[in-house]
């Protein structure tokens, strides 16, 4: 099971996008390090999911949740990407 | 590939056919002022295949929540129910004539493998009404807030589900003296290869429990799809996490599940919640897995900040359940907790259902209207609450205050 999913995981992607099609629709606020959490957070889930949590995670609750996307879901974020990423979602959805 | 006629089979048709194909409703709906402000305004109602317009909690893995107004209903309907995945690999749609079950692992004596017609024709069918909750329903409710899907009260609905004992499907496989837990797995997987899959184990005395089911059938219908077609785990009283969608794999294991979703995730601090069921060999010094549902309730009929006219009837109405033991009693206060009468209680479903309650009284001064759940063990809901990091068994007595005119 697990080796066909792996292989059929683009597939699967694309047609669950389909069946959701909403979150094109979804847009965040302009800011530096946008671009680098369009490009690592979509593989696996809708952006949707960063205004949802806000604005009550401070700039350490944003870091550990990158953290926690890398190191237990096994996020594609490059390592130089991390920082950029956390400070974005703290500027821009963060507790004021 | 696509089983259409079985998946148009299990959405309930008349209510579909008032709806536009592709239904996107843009309508008001209620949502707890608790929520965080950016979890109110990223809401919409929408509608996914199959389904009514929910709200939308995230596209992709869809999570899709229950407007509150269905729990009116003790039966929660199947194309109002809601939706929660994890991981966004999921099947479009699956062949239920392709479709296997293996039974194995390495405490089973006779591994198998079943068909979806021997699933049906083979063991003896049974049915049970229970609530389906997600432990993170009324996440978003917290104070102060925790990161995760914010969910408002409708991650939870009350189905009658049909199908087989899993201790009957067990018996088969035969379970050796070394079992300690039962595994599942789902169809639906991870994006990508590096997230750990979604699988669960839940301990082998909860599998032999009666009400630990494989189901087949929802409210008398096939399963829809966002709800686990063909075939699902019940582990009725317990919470949503161990209720495998897209069931493909059952194994009995000789060790304990280490993997992410139970040794990290799902887990409240050791010390509290002492009521809760066991699971022996999942604890940690600082916590344990979380187990059965909390008494709770539900208010459907009246929203705080509701505006009623001086010596209106008002109807306090709403929905209780809890983790199997069966609600005793729903009390009321329209006095803001000074004094408590007993609520009239609906048809009871069983142990494991929704309960229906009602209380009328006639609005007069500054009514504030509070309810509490008791089970049949004598638990009730907090007046304050029990705060752990993610989130779970939210079960805080309401305050709806009501403005007379």
């Amino acid at each position: 099971m697990k080796k066909i999913l792996a292989l059929a995981s683009v597939a699967m992607l694309a047609a669950a996008t389909l069946a959701v099609a909403g979150e094109d629709k979804v847009k965040l606020k302009d800011g530096p390090g946008l671009d680098k959490v369009r490009n690592d957070c979509i593989a696996c889930h809708s952006l949707d999911y960063i205004p949802l949590n806000s604005p009550f995670l401070d700039a350490k609750g944003w870091e550990a949740t990158v953290t926690k996307m890398q190191k237990a879901y096994g996020a594609p974020i490059k390592p130089e990407d991390a920082a950029p990423i956390a400070q974005y979602l703290a500027e821009n959805y963060g507790k004021k | 590939m696509i089983d259409r006629r079985r998946f148009i089979a299990g959405m309930a048709l008349p209510a579909l056919a008032s709806l536009p194909e592709i239904s996107s409703a843009a309508g008001k709906f209620w949502q707890p002022e608790e929520l965080a402000q950016g979890t109110v305004d990223s809401a919409v109602l929408e509608a996914i295949p199959g389904k009514l317009p929910l709200i939308k909690r995230s596209y992709r893995p869809p999570n899709f929540e229950t407007p509150i107004d269905y729990f009116r209903d003790p039966i929660t309907r199947n194309d109002a129910f809601f939706v929660r995945y994890h991981l966004s690999g999921i099947p479009q749609s699956i062949d239920a004539k392709a479709w296997r079950l293996k039974v194995g692992g390495d405490a089973a004596a006779h591994p198998f493998e079943l068909t979806f017609e021997q699933l049906k024709k083979d063991f003896h069918p049974v049915e049970i009404t229970a609530v389906c909750q997600c432990s993170g329903n009324r996440r978003g409710m917290f104070q102060p807030h925790v990161q995760g899907v914010e969910w408002g009260i409708g991650a939870m609905g009350n189905a009658r589900w049909t199908g087989v004992r899993l201790k009957d499907i067990l018996a088969k496989a035969g379970v050796g003296d070394k079992a300690v837990e039962i595994l599942f797995n789902g169809a639906d997987g991870p994006a990508l290869p590096t997230t750990p899959d979604f699988q669960k184990t839940i301990p082998v005395q909860r599998a032999m429990d009666d009400n630990t089911i494989v189901a087949y059938e929802m409210n008398g219908k096939p399963l829809p799809h966002w709800n686990g077609f063909p075939a699902r785990v019940i582990v009725a009283g317990w919470t949503g996490t161990y209720w495998m969608k897209h069931l493909t794999n059952i194994d009995v294991r000789s060790t304990p599940l280490a993997n992410f979703w139970m040794a990290a995730a799902y887990r409240v601090p050791a010390k509290l919640f002492m009521n809760a069921d066991p699971f022996p060999t999942q604890l940690a010094e600082a916590n344990k897995p979380i187990t059965d549902i909390v008494v709770n309730s539900l208010v459907t009929s009246i929203h705080d900040g509701e505006h009623v006219k001086k010596g209106q009837i008002v109807t306090v109405a709403g929905v209780a359940w809890d983790g199997g033991r069966g609600i005793r009693d729903v009390e009321v206060s329209v006095d803001g907790g000074r004094s408590w009468v007993l609520a009239q209680l609906g048809k009871d479903l069983g142990n494991y259902s929704f309960r229906t309650f009602e209380h009328k009284f006639r609005a007069e001064g500054s009514p504030v209207v509070m309810v509490r759940a008791y089970n049949n063990r004598g638990d009730t809901q907090v007046d304050k609450l029990i705060f752990n990091p993610a989130g779970y068994h939210h079960n805080v007595i309401p305050r709806i205050k009501l403005e007379v005119a």
